[in-house]
């Protein structure tokens, strides 16, 4: 079922052709923001030549703008980083390329990673692959469409609150966020230190489990990075499944719960014990999310000034006015809101109330999840309350937009490993996903269940 | 300047924070160059220093050890868990936005300094704690732009943090030097004040004697000298009485200071102060050191003034002598040499004394560190001095003459000699000499003046002896020989 698979034994030149052309017949998805065709095509003709090899030879990819890749400039679909070229690459691209994998092109995303639907993009949004009407959900749309039209088996995404798993979901995809610290994020935009991770869309269980485990590791260039642990396995029979009940509340579509509760009926066919559990904390996770998040991010975002690079205002008398005005005209609505509620969490007499206590709360909901995984090897429940929403629907009113968020981010804040598994689509044509959660540092564990449970491919 | 019967009414308390630029080789977080002096700017800048997108810190532990290191030097405790925290204001010297810092859980812990004033009194201060820490860049103001240099940006500090145990501009300048010595002696900065090695925040604040709280303090930010820091104090307690003798209010303030002009100016206000939004880094695991790392970092620390002033109290030398040796380790580790070899005696007193009295930028402390000018050739010529083979002044300027390029290498005799400085010791030649300025029709009258008892006319007749000896007579010997024959 490996998608990859078929691309390693063909051309890389004539891998490479055909995805660009699919990416250029499909132009009016906006799921890329670039195509990095003369640099694909050197690296193509190289691995034909045999210069380069190895587990991913010529299979193209594409990664989300937020990662620092050569060939295109990394724009994180801002403004402020239109035109920025990057001296280097990400660690993740660089393990790819070494093992032969080339980019073709940069996929769209809510500007600085900054949204749950890539409406925030600062060049348009991206249009859901099942429906153009509809979002392609969010952070990483781009990556999700692409992977779900077939441009590319994969492609890269970075989730620091549901930015993999929910537009994995929305596309019928699957979309992997590993354990914290389980893929290097030196060269990608930084989001959220605390909950950033990098992960990757696939069509399979397999192929992400190949791409994960040459993107993992320790990386001397981030501190934050485990050793070594990702190593494909065999599904563990007979597992402890734990159904969170608050994920399916009233508040979640009824076609959503069906398709959850039906993958829940085939991991019992498969000889696993489902049962619900309860994750209190999980009501305030969002809460909590979004005082921790938007902290980080006025944190991560203060280095683009207009002073070395980037976006810089034309014009300006002061100082303050260079500040002001190069990141209003560089910063989209969404990352002016965040770096405004971040920028009052953190200032004096204010740190305590909010972002101290956001953090106690984010211990109380760790501890209830290792509590859980005593006696579960994992748990389920959607991705998100809905499917894809329709384009528009929910932009006037940023507080619905973050509750698409309300099921992803309590394994973002915990630092958990977590899936989106295909699972069906509802009666309107929508793929659903369910989501797996694992134990930190089970991540290849839960790939193997996904696998052994393999859905029938979602067709377009 | 406000009366001395007036200034005796106020009790004035200083505080000072230190800044200390670690000698690491590379950056605090990055791997560029950390030695910015004459260097072009932004030539030792790499994309973390500069802030790119995507960067992370990746911590030196080079940087730690040496902060440890500096910590024992200050009697500090060392905490087995720290963190760092970002520190968040925008300016253009600033790449991230925010400095990476130690705000809630710094790596060394209280200690204290005991610093020699001039009279050789003990000022102790207590620390409160001193964080690691990443400096910043530097602007160059330039009519209606300004220029950016990153080659100092990410460099690693420690910033210690006094209490306010100093009650005199005096104790402040007994503190910072003797913190200078002990970050040179410990080995952690290079501690070159003209290149902002070491930098100084002096929180200054006075109150009517007696009083138990505080006055409100003024701090005076970035001084690089010892003497500004203690004029800055003085110029300060001034300022700060006249305004309460007014009756007015002292503000709450960061002030500047100038050289120059001697004098303080406001710079920020309270109200004006920033606001930090300090928050943990995630980017950076805390550092967590066992107590065996700390020991086994701390090994190996060079000896301490505090040591050598116990260990030198044999010598009967003035406080201030000792103290002035201090001020260089190299000067130190030599003089503790030369001690060691020939004891507590005048060979050693006398290298002392010649290395007091140097002012600083008199002599190459490098060819002291380098040996080049080492207790050997050093004890020689102290030595030839006590033999009488030199003049005193002979012997000071071949001590200077070690230091320049012309003689590199050279011994001290074999100076002498070039120079034609050895003194005549030979009792006949300088009897014959003192026999012709005797017979002198000129020295008549001071002959007359001493045998007369009027000793002072001696002095005249020895002159002569030197004259004619062309310097090189010992001068003792000489006045012996007259008084024998007069």
């Amino acid at each position: 079922m490996s998608k990859i698979a078929d691309y390693l034994n063909q051309s890389a030149v004539e891998n490479v052709k055909q995805a660009i052309a699919k990416a250029r017949q499909n132009e009016s998805y906006h799921a890329l923001l670039s195509l990095t065709e003369t640099r694909a095509l050197e690296r193509a003709a190289k691995v034909d030549n045999g210069l380069i090899g190895g587990r991913l030879k010529g299979v193209p990819f594409v990664v989300k703008d937020n990662f620092l890749a050569f060939g295109a400039p990394t724009t994180a679909a801002s403004k402020m980083l239109e035109n920025f070229n990057a001296p280097l690459q990400a660690t993740a691209v660089e393990k790819l390329e070494a093992e032969g994998a080339i980019c073709i092109g940069k996929a769209n995303l809510d500007a600085f990673a900054h949204g749950g639907s890539t409406e925030n993009s600062a060049f348009g949004p991206t249009k859901n692959a099942f429906d153009q009407t509809r979002v392609a959900g969010g952070s990483s749309g781009g990556s999700a469409v692409v992977t779900a039209l077939d441009i590319v088996p994969f492609a890269l995404g970075s989730d620091t609150g549901g930015s993999i798993r929910e537009p994995a979901s929305f596309n019928g995809v699957y979309g992997i966020k590993p354990s914290y610290g389980t893929v290097s994020r030196y060269g990608v935009v930084a989001m959220a230190s605390s909950t950033d991770t990098i992960g990757c869309f696939t069509t399979n269980a397999a192929d992400a489990e190949l791409v994960m485990s040459i993107m993992s590791g320790r990386d001397p260039k981030d501190m934050t990075t485990l050793p070594d642990f990702f190593a494909p396995t065999a599904v563990k029979p007979s597992q402890r499944i734990g159904l969170v009940k608050d994920f399916m509340s009233e508040g979640v579509e009824p076609e959503v719960r069906d398709r959850t509760n039906e993958y829940v009926a085939k991991l019992r066919a498969a000889g696993h014990t489902v049962e619900e559990v309860e994750l209190p904390m999980a009501k305030y996770a969002l809460a909590v999310y979004y005082i921790v998040v938007p902290a980080e991010v006025s944190s991560n975002l203060a280095r683009y000034d207009g002073v070395r690079y980037g976006h810089r205002a034309e014009a300006v008398k002061t100082l303050a006015e260079l500040y002001g005005r190069s990141r209003d005209e560089g910063f989209v609505t969404e990352n002016k809101r965040r770096i405004m509620i971040g920028s009052y969490v953190l200032s004096s007499g204010f740190f305590d109330a909010y972002y101290l206590q956001a953090q106690k709360a984010r211990t109380l909901l760790v501890n209830e999840f290792d509590q859980l995984f005593t006696d579960y090897d994992a748990l389920i429940g959607p991705v998100a309350p809905m499917p894809a929403f329709a384009l528009g629907a929910n932009t006037a009113d940023p507080i619905k937009m973050y509750l698409a968020d309300i099921m992803t981010v309590p394994a973002s804040l915990a630092g958990l490993p977590a899936i989106s598994v295909p699972a069906g689509k509802t009666s309107a044509g929508l793929p659903v996903g369910v989501q797996l959660i694992g134990k930190r540092r089970a991540d290849a564990q839960l790939l193997a269940l996904a696998k052994s449970l393999e859905c029938d491919e979602v067709k377009n | 300047m406000a009366a001395p019967e007036i200034l005796a009414k106020y009790d004035l308390t200083i505080g000072i924070e230190c800044h200390v630029q670690l000698a690491t080789k590379t950056k605090l977080f990055s791997g560029a160059d950390n030695d910015a002096r004459f260097k072009d700017p932004n030539t030792v800048v790499n994309p973390i220093d500069f802030g790119l997108p995507g960067m992370l810190p990746v911590l030196n532990h080079e940087a730690v050890k040496l902060a440890v290191r500096a910590g024992k030097a200050l009697n500090s405790k060392i905490a087995n868990v720290s963190r760092f925290d970002r520190k968040h204001y925008f300016y253009p010297d600033l790449p991230k936005g925010y400095q990476t810092s130690q705000m809630y859980h710094p790596l060394i812990l209280g200690g204290s300094v005991e610093a020699p004033r001039e009279d050789g009194s003990i000022v102790k201060v207590r620390l409160d704690h001193a964080h690691m820490e990443e400096d910043a860049g530097k602007l160059t103001h330039n009519g209606d732009h300004s220029l950016v240099d990153l080659n100092r940006a990410g460099t690693p500090l420690i910033e210690i943090v006094s209490q306010p145990d100093m009650h005199s501009a005096a104790d402040a300048k007994a503190y910072v030097t003797e913190l200078h010595r002990l970050m040179t002696y410990a080995g952690v900065t290079n501690g070159d004040l003209y290149h902002g090695n070491m930098r100084f925040d002096v929180n200054v604040s006075v109150a009517p004697k007696g009083a138990t709280e505080l006055g409100k303090r003024a701090e005076v930010k970035n001084l690089n000298s010892f003497r500004s820091v203690e004029r800055a104090a003085e110029y300060e307690f001034n300022r700060q009485v006249e305004l309460v003798e007014r009756g007015e209010e002292v503000a709450q303030e960061t002030r500047g200071w100038s050289d120059a002009t001697g004098k303080t100016t406001s710079q920020r206000s309270k109200e004006d102060a920033q606001d930090y939004r300090y928050m943990p880094d995630a980017d950076i695991p805390p550092i967590v050191l066992t107590d065996e790392e700390i020991a086994d970092m701390q090994i190996g620390l060079p000896t301490l003034p505090s040591v050598y002033r116990e260990r030198w109290k044999v010598l009967q030398l003035d406080s201030s002598v000792v103290n002035a040796v201090l001020n260089y380790r190299p000067v130190a580790e030599t003089l503790d040499a030369i001690v060691e070899r020939y004891g507590a005696g005048d060979v050693a007193r006398r290298v002392f004394h010649w290395f007091a009295s140097m002012q600083a930028g008199d002599f190459d402390v490098t060819a002291v560190e380098s040996g080049l000018v080492g207790p050997q050739r050093l004890s020689e010529l102290s030595i030839m001095l006590g033999d009488n083979k030199l003049s005193s002044t002979g012997a000071k300027e071949i001590f200077l003459d070690l230091f320049k390029e012309e003689y590199t290498g050279k011994m001290p005799a074999e100076i002498a000699e070039a120079k034609n400085l050895l003194q005549v010791s030979d009792e006949s030649a300088i009897a014959a000499i003192v026999d012709e300025v005797l017979a002198d029709a000129a020295n008549a009258a001071s002959i007359a003046d001493v045998k007369a008892g009027k000793d002072k006319a001696i002095g005249f007749l020895v002159g002569q002896v030197m004259k004619k000896s062309q310097g090189k007579a010992n001068p003792a010997l000489a006045q012996k020989l007259i008084r024998a024959k007069l």
